[in-house]
């Protein structure tokens, strides 16, 4: 990824893109100042040729097929050949997800990060080619500092917890720990500080622009990375279930708008169809529940995730089934019908994961469509033959890691009464005291306490 | 190359006079004045707007690089911006215009500004002795005026007027995203009074799940609202609501947390602040000599040297005064018994007097003082090095955006964000600074934590805390 890449590339272009801009300017004239909705179309004009002179720049990705399967195809139509590639490359992306899932939680977290970084990578790559970044000098520098600076905070605010005793050990490192939100802080500082002190006045309303595309693509990639971690150490099942949920719903649409599709769901994607839309939702929910039902049987996919002081390192530790995974009774009675039968509560949660993933999980994907509509790109970057880049399969992802952890968070994870309780043996006896007679006055008027 | 330049800038020259003869309202002369040399409606020559003019000068012609080929569509737009967004810098309300209309310009200028510095000083003054509750109304009523700001010269930016539903899409995000953050701060610390409300339990305990729904909501409804040929516009508009919701709300919410640590860490910070802005426009006035930067041409090294030398001795001297009284030294708690927030505590560590010793060589001297001075010190370092940079990043956007203030609401000072982007960065510095090396746990958020919790947790936690208050001879065995 050269910088001159794309200057070099096209130096015809840019100077035509001026000569063309002049011209739509000067007949322009007249109409700046009426910005009614009827009379944008002269506006849009300009807009659109400068925007369509963007997509020339950006590489596309779906057409690029590898050399080696490019002879082996040759044969076969062009829809098909699209087909295979595609097949291929996901039958690749996903025996190499199974192989991660086995490789355990660690190789998970390296490979969350990665393509974390990938992602942000492809969408500022995006806005560098938009507003021209080259010029500007030292920013590709900064975005690359703020992706740093991000992921240090989270990793360090939430995960010090496990990696907390072997770091605790050593001195030194223990200001690290305390001050930890301070020294990140600074750190964010710093970039503020360089980004004012580099703003260039001819460049200012770019720099301004790309500086906020910058903080949207960390909230849109650094967030959701650590929403997942955290969500996989309660137990790699919630980290299994969502994605799959996801990559299945794809599936399945593409699978039954590719056969029975017929009426377009939504302007955004044409490809899109009621039909794959409702098809893939139901295939969703019914492979969600049975997927969530074998999973729930094995305790290396349920257990949750911690520093063990034996291994000295993160494992999936030995545990009690908690209540989730235990068969319990449920009774269903619909008039005088009644019906007694035994389930996992986690495959009801599964139930209310997957319905969210065929509902509003494909919102995700529309977003990403209309974003790359706006930009007339037809994909983020072209890493994936066949289907484009990272950032294209894991646009629905963001939205669904964000639900799994408000989830999780909600009406899974219970508050533990021994977290509360070291924390208040941390206060001063007196105030442990007058804690201890509030909470009986409270338990006094709840009625709890047989005095 | 260059024929075309000139021609090119005949033409912008050309669109300017014609624009400026089609606008309506009167007072928002400031940038097109230099390019007509016919005299245009009021340009005041106010000290601050003297060198502002000439940055507008220089883009026609001799910025020959600054043409029309390196700029994108929505920067050609933008100098129309200041003749739309009111500008607030040179309006004067009539009262005062009568009463000053013998004076100069200049001074005018200056009397206006100081009445208004006086006012708004007052203003907060009245509003710390409301108490609390006053206080949190007040941040919550100025981050609304500030977003609005905000997102007006978004708008304006990208002429999206006619879209329906645009505005009330960005309003709903800011009204999702204070419901959020406000009921993380009241539940965490008054979690306490709404537990007790049965029907309030439901929206404490699943707080975070709705307000993710209710953002969720927002999202979708901003893809079914994306239009065929606006969708550029859009998405950079959505985008500006989020960086304007990130920079407004989350700061807030930090001030908020700071309030709730006791009124002395929300009322030094901004002190500082307000002291920093005024010593170094009084040093500026009367020495100024050296540009400081060149985002900011009013602004001199001899301004910004002084004032940050002020504003440590300020910061040091109101802190001493301060710290003496329990209301603005305590943390802000419910009492149950009062039925009421109080304000009465016995003071921390912090705000009593300590014992020093300093050696140097063979004298030791030993001296009192309260060790909440030593953090105000490092606090208004900070706010004297680190703050103006606040102001030098809303220079640089105003300039980006050619425009002169956020807004028109304070006569000499334009909107409310003007005065308030120094306060961001240091609000989320003390909240940092507090939560780093300050702040301990808070028995009241422990309570209402606990309060979270089934009851026969909660019973099962009483019982393991009387336990072990018993066998460490705290709770006498009865």
């Amino acid at each position: 990824m050269s910088r001159d890449k794309v200057s070099n590339k096209n130096p015809n272009l840019l100077r035509a893109s001026g000569d063309i801009r002049k011209r739509v300017i000067r007949s322009d004239a007249l109409n700046i100042d009426s910005d009614h909705i009827d009379s944008e179309a002269d506006e849009n004009l300009l807009e659109e040729q400068y925007v369509k002179e963007l997509a020339e720049k950006h590489s596309e990705g779906s057409k690029k097929v590898p050399k080696f399967l490019s002879s082996a195809l040759k044969g076969l139509p062009e829809r098909w050949k699209n087909w295979v590639v595609r097949g291929i490359s996901m039958t690749v992306m996903i025996s190499t997800f199974c192989l991660l899932i086995a490789g355990g939680p660690l190789a998970l977290m390296i490979l969350v990060l990665a393509i974390q970084v990938k992602c942000f990578q492809e969408i500022m790559q995006i806005g560098f080619v938009t507003y021209r970044v080259d010029e500007i000098p030292w920013f590709r520098h900064l975005t690359w500092y703020l992706l740093t600076v991000s992921n240090y905070y989270y990793y360090g605010e939430y995960f010090f917890d496990y990696f907390g005793p072997p770091l605790n050990r050593i001195e030194s490192l223990q200001f690290l720990i305390k001050s930890h939100r301070f020294i990140s802080y600074c750190l964010y500082l710093f970039a503020i500080i360089m980004f004012v002190l580099s703003l260039v006045k001819k460049y200012n309303t770019r720099q301004f622009h790309l500086f906020a595309w910058a903080h949207v693509a960390l909230l849109i990639t650094v967030v959701p990375s650590y929403l997942i971690i955290r969500n996989t150490f309660d137990g790699l099942i919630w980290f299994i279930i969502p994605v799959s949920l996801i990559i299945i719903n794809d599936i399945m649409a593409y699978m039954f708008g590719f056969f029975i599709g017929k009426t377009p769901l939504i302007q955004l994607s044409p490809k899109k169809t009621w039909e794959g839309f409702i098809g893939g939702g139901i295939t969703t929910v019914l492979f969600g529940l049975v997927l969530a039902y074998i999973l729930c049987q094995y305790l290396y996919f349920i257990c949750p995730i911690d520093y063990s002081e034996e291994a000295d390192k993160i494992v999936i530790l030995n545990c009690q089934p908690s209540y989730l995974y235990i068969p319990q009774e449920y009774k269903i009675s619909i008039g005088n019908f009644e019906t007694v039968f035994n389930i996992q509560p986690f495959v009801l949660h599964s139930l209310s994961l997957s319905i969210f993933s065929s509902i509003v999980g494909p919102f995700g994907g529309f977003f990403a469509s209309g974003f790359k509509r706006a930009f007339k790109i037809k994909d983020f970057a072209n890493v994936i033959p066949g289907h484009g880049g990272i950032m294209d399969r894991f646009d629905c992802q963001v939205l669904m890691a964000s639900f799994v952890y408000v989830y999780i968070n909600s009406f899974i994870r219970d508050p533990s009464p021994q977290k509360i309780l070291s924390a208040i043996y941390t206060l001063s006896p007196k105030e442990q005291l007058n804690f201890y007679y509030q909470l009986e006055n409270h338990l006094n008027d709840l009625n709890l306490l047989n005095l | 190359m260059s024929d075309s330049s000139d021609k090119l800038s005949e033409q912008e020259q050309e669109l300017r006079r014609r624009n400026i003869n089609n606008l309506g309202s009167g007072d928002l002369q400031i940038n097109s004045a230099s390019i007509n040399n016919d005299k245009n409606i009021n340009t005041p020559n106010a000290y601050d707007s003297d060198k502002e003019n000439l940055i507008d000068n220089e883009t026609v012609d001799s910025d020959h690089i600054d043409s029309e080929e390196e700029k994108l569509p929505e920067e050609k737009y933008v100098d129309e911006l200041a003749k739309k967004l009111p500008q607030g810098t040179d309006k004067t309300p009539e009262v005062l215009d009568s009463a000053l209309k013998g004076l100069p310009d200049r001074w005018k200028n200056w009397v206006i500004r100081g009445i208004f510095t006086f006012i708004m000083i007052s203003g907060f003054c009245m509003m710390i002795a409301g108490g609390p509750l006053a206080l949190m109304i007040t941040t919550l009523a100025v981050q609304v005026k500030c977003f609005q700001e905000i997102i007006s010269i978004g708008y304006q930016v990208y002429r999206i007027h006619g879209l329906p539903w645009f505005r009330s899409l960005s309003w709903y995000f800011l009204v999702t995203s204070n419901y959020f953050f406000y009921g993380e701060n009241l539940f965490d610390y008054l979690g306490v009074l709404f537990s007790r409300v049965e029907s309030l339990r439901f929206l404490i305990t699943y707080h975070r799940f709705i307000s993710f729904c209710l953002y969720c909501i927002g999202f979708v409804w901003f893809v079914l609202s994306l239009v065929k040929k606006y969708y550029m516009k859009q998405f950079s508009l959505f985008a500006w609501t989020h960086v304007a919701l990130l920079i407004v709300v989350t700061q807030s919410y930090l001030i908020i947390q700071n309030i709730f640590e006791g009124m002395i860490w929300f009322i030094v910070p901004v002190m500082m602040i307000v002291c920093n802005d005024v010593m170094a426009y009084m040093f500026g006035f009367f020495f100024g000599k050296t540009p400081l930067i060149k985002l900011s041409p009013k602004k001199t090294w001899e301004g910004f040297i002084g004032g940050g030398f002020a504003t440590v001795i300020f910061g040091v001297v109101f802190s001493y005064f301060l710290c003496r009284y329990q209301y603005f030294v305590c943390p802000i708690e419910y009492s149950e018994t009062a039925g009421k927030i109080v304000l009465d505590c016995e003071p921390s560590y912090l705000f009593r007097p300590q014992e020093y010793g300093i050696r140097i060589g063979k004298t030791e001297t030993v001296f009192t003082m309260y060790p909440f001075l030593l953090h105000s010190l490092s606090l208004s370092i900070f706010s004297s090095v680190i703050g103006p940079f606040g102001g030098f990043f809303a220079s640089g956007f105003k300039r980006a955006f050619k425009i002169k203030d956020f807004g028109a609401m304070i006569p000499g000072h334009g909107g409310i964000m003007d005065r308030f982007d120094c306060q961001f960065l240091m609000a989320t510095f003390v909240n940092v600074y507090i939560s780093s090396f300050i702040r301990t746990a808070s028995p009241q958020k422990l309570l209402a934590q606990v309060y979270n919790l089934k009851p026969e947790q909660q019973l099962q936690l009483f019982h393991s805390l009387k336990e072990n208050l018993q066998n460490r001879n705290i709770l006498e065995l009865s």
